[in-house]
């Protein structure tokens, strides 16, 4: 017996919790993976209401309908939205404030979030054009972190009616 | 047709539980090197107490336990052949249901005993932990009376 | 009461679905089992449905189905952390209130990523059982030898539950197991899980299966021959295994008697993943194999998608109503350590 414990009456307990598990993606994911490792982003197109999902998941969540067209977007694209963040949190150490942001690449539908460099807080925007910035070649894995960050290019901002639907 | 890819991934919460008072007395208990039970409408003794009672969905009393004997009887078995994480022992070895004696319900909990040796209705005592600290596990087992 | 019926039923299971993630999985299911309805998504009136993160072991994995649903424009929809039979149980009551005619019942998940004997270990309970990690095998073994100590109920027993539930899995294109075997064969293998053999505990399994359900003369201008619900209950016992008699169902009795079952059914599909399960249940909802026809798909000893099996033995039970090999069908799905909770339906052909 513990003396630390005393008589005081047990009040709470610890009961860690472990599971370990063996992920497969599916198809449509292993393929967008391979995609990255060549440094290319592979998305798919609805046959049904014509729009570009990337990541792909197999399915189009709008139409419940599979994916079947392959289709590569680019790795220039619009910012369409950002948030400027004060707070590190969980096991992140990035410098503060830093800028995440969500990236609609050109050819896709769907935004992908993104870590945003090359701009201040105070001049990031809304349509502000962004091209990805990738890890060096021999560090790509299968993974969407072999893009490191996006940093603006030099083009004019995309018009709001361009990527509203994105939002 | 893309080589399909797989990656291991593990889940982990550490999680902190409040026990309420029931419980609480119960593994105050074991930390005391000692088990306890309720009495419930039917005047049966239940071990591990509950918080109310089956029949009647009254609370029980969590001040008003009764002491069981760290001795009783396996009430049914099981061998286990292939130990799973964070289970009592890292080699194959017996879950059991034990009815201490002064209980009416039986604790689940795992049997340290030569296989050939395990049955229903011998009888086993507790093995408490080295260390106790108000926890299930203060329980380290059960190991057969000899 | 509202009369709802079985439309429509799809299902597929396979061991280790490694080149498809659940909603490609569930994807083609959905497909099938609303193709013969003529019905869309958008169509249904309410759409339910059972699985757990824990499968996969991430969070919104569940949810995040949704997408093989097409869910725009928005539809009305719920979801159980429990096997899909539950969650046509909720939609049933949904059904009852009278302002929907449809509803769409589907569950999924692939057992195989994690440990599901020890995934399951996450509904005991988190004070005084969950920390000791009993798998659902140990359990269950805890459970098997009771009934084998009790009179009257021997190793042979669960031989011929197992060698029947083969036979009728060679019919069933979804069973993981199916090969053909005796009683002496069976019990010349090792015990396991004394005193349960590998045979005895269920396959993992991955899959989803889906149910459309309707009411009234919506059923009937939706399926040639709906299988009736005539009964539903869904009975719970005490959480902690040691406090109950785990040699009988009072639950699945109780949900019998209230389901209506009344000790008769031309066949019953029972969600028994052990062996030693089947007898429990077939006593607990006065049936017997002399004039019912058990398991005819083989049951969940053949085929064990977790979340799914129980909506399966619903599934099963209609189509073969509906295809006229029985007039009237029990079926019965568990969720919980030892048979738990139970949920009982009764379904007849149109009279």
């Amino acid at each position: 017996m513990s003396a630390a414990d005393g008589s005081k009456p047990v009040k709470g307990i610890v009961t860690p919790i472990r599971l370990d598990y063996r992920y497969t993606p599916g198809a449509a994911q292993s393929r967008f993976l391979h995609g990255l490792k060549e440094g290319r982003l592979l998305g798919r197109r609805c046959p049904q209401c014509g729009k570009v999902y990337v990541p792909p998941r197999g399915g189009c969540p709008m139409c419940g309908v599979e994916f079947a067209e392959e289709v590569e977007v680019a790795d220039t694209g619009t910012l369409v939205t950002y948030a400027v963040v004060n707070v590190n949190f969980a096991n992140r150490v990035i410098d503060l404030p830093y800028i995440s942001g969500e990236v609609l690449f050109d050819g896709s539908d769907m935004t992908s979030m993104v870590l945003v460099q090359g701009v201040s807080p105070d001049e990031v925007r809304m349509g502000m054009r962004v091209r990805a910035h990738w890890l060096p070649r021999d560090e790509w894995d299968y993974s969407f972190t072999n893009i490191d960050y996006v940093e603006p290019i030099d083009e004019p901002d995309a018009d709001y009616e361009s990527f509203k639907e994105a939002l | 047709m893309t080589e399909v890819l797989s990656a291991p991934h593990s889940m982990e919460f550490p999680y902190t539980r409040s026990t309420g008072p029931m419980v609480g007395a119960f593994l105050t208990g074991l930390r005391e090197r000692k088990v306890f039970g309720v009495r419930d409408s039917s005047g049966r003794v239940v071990v591990p107490p509950p918080e109310y009672d089956a029949r009647t969905a009254a609370a029980l009393p969590h001040d008003d336990l009764v002491e069981v004997s760290p001795e009783g009887v396996v009430t049914s078995w099981s061998w286990n052949p292939k130990p799973r994480l964070g289970q009592p022992f890292e080699r194959p070895f017996a879950w059991a249901l034990v009815r201490l004696d002064g209980a009416d319900t039986s604790l689940l909990h795992a049997l340290d005993a030569p296989r050939e040796q395990i049955a229903t209705g011998m009888r086993v005592r507790v093995r408490w932990a080295d260390e106790t600290t108000g926890d299930i596990h203060d329980i380290a087992c059960f190991e057969a009376v000899r | 009461m509202r009369p709802v019926a079985v439309v429509s039923y799809a299902q597929h299971a396979s061991a280790r679905e490694d080149n498809r993630n659940e909603v490609e999985i569930l994807l083609p299911v959905l497909r099938e089992a609303l193709e013969p309805t003529g019905l869309t998504t958008q169509d249904i009136g309410f759409t339910v449905s059972g699985s757990s993160d824990y499968l996969a072991g991430q969070a919104f994995a569940f949810v995040s189905a949704l997408d093989a649903v097409g869910p725009w424009p928005p539809i009305a929809e719920s979801h159980v952390e429990m096997d899909g039979a539950f969650a046509l149980y909720e939609a049933w009551v949904r059904l009852q209130h009278g302002d929907i005619d449809t509803a769409l019942v589907y569950a999924f998940g692939k057992s195989s990523p994690g440990d599901i004997a020890r995934v399951l270990s996450l509904q005991l309970d988190p004070y005084l059982v969950g920390p000791l990690w009993p798998d659902a095998v140990s359990l269950a073994a805890l459970q098997a030898r009771a009934l084998l100590d009790a009179d009257g109920i021997g190793e042979k027993d669960l031989a011929r539950v197992v060698a029947r539930d083969r036979r009728n899995a060679a019919g069933n294109p979804h069973a993981q197991v199916s090969e053909q075997t005796d009683e002496a064969t069976l019990l010349a293998e090792p015990l396991y899980a004394d005193p349960l053999r590998k045979h005895d505990c269920p396959p993992v399994s991955d899959g989803a299966a889906v149910v459309v359900l309707a009411a009234g003369d919506r059923a009937r201008e939706l399926a040639e021959r709906p299988a009736w619900i005539r009964g539903i209950d869904h009975r719970i016992e005490g959480q902690y295994v040691g406090s109950r008699d785990l040699t009988v169902s009072a639950s699945t009795r109780i949900a019998a008697q209230r389901a209506g079952v009344d000790g008769r059914a031309d066949l019953a599909e029972l969600h028994a993943p052990f062996s030693h399960q089947e007898l429990i249940l077939l006593e607990a909802l006065g049936l017997d194999e002399d004039t019912t026809a058990v398991n005819p798909s083989g049951g969940a000893l053949v085929s064990n998608p977790v979340m799914v099996a129980g909506l399966v033995r619903i599934g099963e039970a209609a189509r073969r109503v509906s295809a006229g090999e029985g007039q009237r069908a029990v079926a019965h799905a568990t969720s919980g350590p030892c048979l738990q909770q139970n949920l009982v339906c009764v379904l007849e052909a149109e009279q």
